[in-house]
């Protein structure tokens, strides 16, 4: 594939980079999942995200130069979606948070036109059911039990402040990002109360969180993570699988 | 099967199991609702369940790697599989249930150790090339086990099978594909395949379960037509196809006693170590702790999502997936 010019590399880094996290999360959770169909979708969710990541990464360079041989600070991803995987109800919390952004995010690229809007074209229809899986999920743990509401409203609490991050402008991209943002908080608020649980009220981002992932700063976790997923392809530098 | 019972209105057990025995000697299918002996089902609830169970636990070795896959290809390869796998005990489960038991109970014997699975995933992936190792002999063996099941007696199993074989085939050619990249790789990858295939190559022979002389279920289930071919016949079949396939990756296989016969037409091959095989299969192999204790975690963890679903499905009245 060509690679393209800045900004677009930059943004298609920026959403791949976001896909190829959030992939790789989920799939932590394979042999894992509470229940036998949450194995499918799981899988089903990760495997979408990474191949977003691949198309989104082959823009800009070679995916597996890009994936492997990145340290943590060349990283663009937000915060949000290295968040470790917690409980269920984390995971399914960091889900609804990111899906609706990335709904949202890629309805508008899918209509503006441009160079990204085949991939969003294809990638909105995967997300549409990314979004509708934890919307579900959401509202079957918010409005379950007590102690499937108290986890749920604990996960969604927990990551808030990761959310102020996926509104930062990303160059290159034709959004309206104070739209998307108004969108979002209906969306999710709308979700969260049909719920019967409680939109967090702290702050959305903080000192740490405005933006600090798509300028390459991360959490603790996310170093490990990469440690993970790099070192065999880094132990057999030049090798091909 | 056509007729449920015999049209003579008579009740005897003769004269049912007369109707049985006749529709699996014309190679009817058995369906749910026809009459069956009790051992018939339940040697297919054993077999059936212990064949869902493989594919729930099998998911372990392999998802081992996901997170460590040395490509974004690879990675992407593995995780259908892995997908495949959950949906390929779901499958299995939904056929077990038509026999009369439930997904629930049959969880609840797998993770208190009175039902199994296959022996082979209390063994280890310590390497990447695990993965292609057991595509390719794993499967493979599988494969070999479940082809003639497609045209098992009991209909629900078979038709499973049929669906359940396509995509083991897929993931076999890929885990041939992912060894022949490795043996065709560096010096260390190519080190890497052939370590995986010494240390799989055994206990995918001892898939196909004891010789057939200390077999007990077998003799029944042929004539059952639930199995059609005897375990030593097809371990010998997995090893004809092997022998060649070892050839074009460039890999050995760890058997000095392994050539051709041309009297028979077939591979000789080495003894097996059945002391191993019985270790393993009583607890004892070197992942039947971590494996079982996994499954039974992630079921315990999960419960109160499962109890979440059911309350809510209670509150707003309808299916909970």
């Amino acid at each position: 594939m060509t690679a393209v010019k800045a900004p677009l590399a930059a943004a298609a880094l920026a959403l791949g980079d976001d896909a190829l996290v959030l992939s790789h999360r989920l799939g932590e959770w394979a042999g894992h999942a509470p229940v036998l169909e949450e194995e499918v979708a799981l899988a089903n969710i990760a495997l979408d995200l990474l191949g977003q990541a691949r198309t989104l990464l082959s823009l800009v360079g070679d995916e597996d130069e890009l994936a492997y041989l990145r340290e943590e600070r060349a990283f663009r991803n937000a915060q949000l979606v290295e968040q470790p995987n917690g409980d269920f109800a984390r995971t399914i919390a960091r889900q609804l948070y990111f899906s609706v952004y990335q709904h949202l995010l890629y309805e508008q690229l899918a209509a503006a036109g441009g160079p990204v809007a085949p991939l969003a074209g294809k990638a909105v229809k995967e997300v549409a059911y990314h979004r509708d899986h934890a919307e579900h999920w959401t509202l079957r743990l918010g409005d379950g039990t007590q102690e499937s509401h108290a986890r749920m409203q604990s996960g969604l609490d927990a990551l808030w402040r990761f959310t102020g991050e996926l509104f930062e402008p990303v160059e290159g991209l034709p959004v309206d990002w104070s739209a998307l943002r108004e969108a979002w908080l209906s969306a999710v608020t709308g979700v969260v109360e049909r719920a019967t649980l409680t939109l967090p009220s702290g702050p959305q981002s903080g000192a740490w969180t405005a933006g600090a992932g798509r300028q390459g700063i991360h959490t603790e976790p996310f170093g490990r993570m990469l440690a993970e997923m790099q070192h065999l392809h880094r132990s057999h530098p030049g090798a091909s699988w | 099967m056509t007729t449920m019972a015999p049209d003579t209105g008579a009740r005897d057990t003769a004269a049912y199991e007369a109707a049985f025995d006749a529709a699996v000697a014309a190679e009817e299918r058995i369906e749910p609702r026809d009459w069956m002996p009790d051992a018939y089902r339940a040697t297919l609830v054993r077999q059936i369940a212990q064949h869902a169970h493989s594919e729930i636990i099998g998911m372990q070795p392999e998802a081992n790697w996901i997170t460590r896959a040395p490509s974004l290809r690879r990675k992407a390869i593995l995780m259908a599989k892995v997908q495949d796998e959950a949906g390929h005990g779901l499958y299995l489960y939904s056929a077990a249930e038509t026999l009369g038991t439930g997904r629930d109970e049959l969880l609840d014997k797998l993770h208190s150790g009175r039902q199994k699975y296959s022996s082979i995933f209390n063994y280890p992936t310590l390497t990447w090339a695990d993965v292609g190792a057991i595509g390719w002999l794993v499967d493979g063996a599988a494969i070999t086990n479940q082809v003639p099941l497609c045209r098992c007696s009991y209909g629900p199993y078979a038709r499973a099978m049929v669906r359940i074989c396509k995509e083991e085939s897929f993931h076999q050619r890929q885990g041939y594909e992912l060894l022949l990249a490795l043996s065709r790789g560096t010096e260390a990858q190519h080190a890497m395949a052939q370590d995986a295939v010494d240390r799989w190559w055994w206990p995918s022979l001892m898939m196909f379960g004891p010789p057939d002389a200390e077999s007990p279920h077998s003799a029944r289930s042929m004539a059952w037509k639930i199995k059609r071919h005897s375990n030593d016949e097809l371990r010998q079949r997995f090893v004809d196809i092997c022998v060649p396939q070892a050839e074009s990756l460039g890999l050995t296989l760890p058997d000095p006693d392994l050539r051709w016969n041309e009297e028979r037409g077939h591979h000789d091959f080495g003894p097996i170590d059945w002391t191993e095989f019985q270790e393993v299969l009583s607890g004892n192999g070197p992942c039947n702790d971590q494996r079982i204790n996994q499954r039974r975690r992630a079921h315990e963890e999960g419960a109160w999502v499962r109890e979440a679903a059911a309350a809510y499905a209670a509150k707003h009245g309808k299916a909970t997936a």
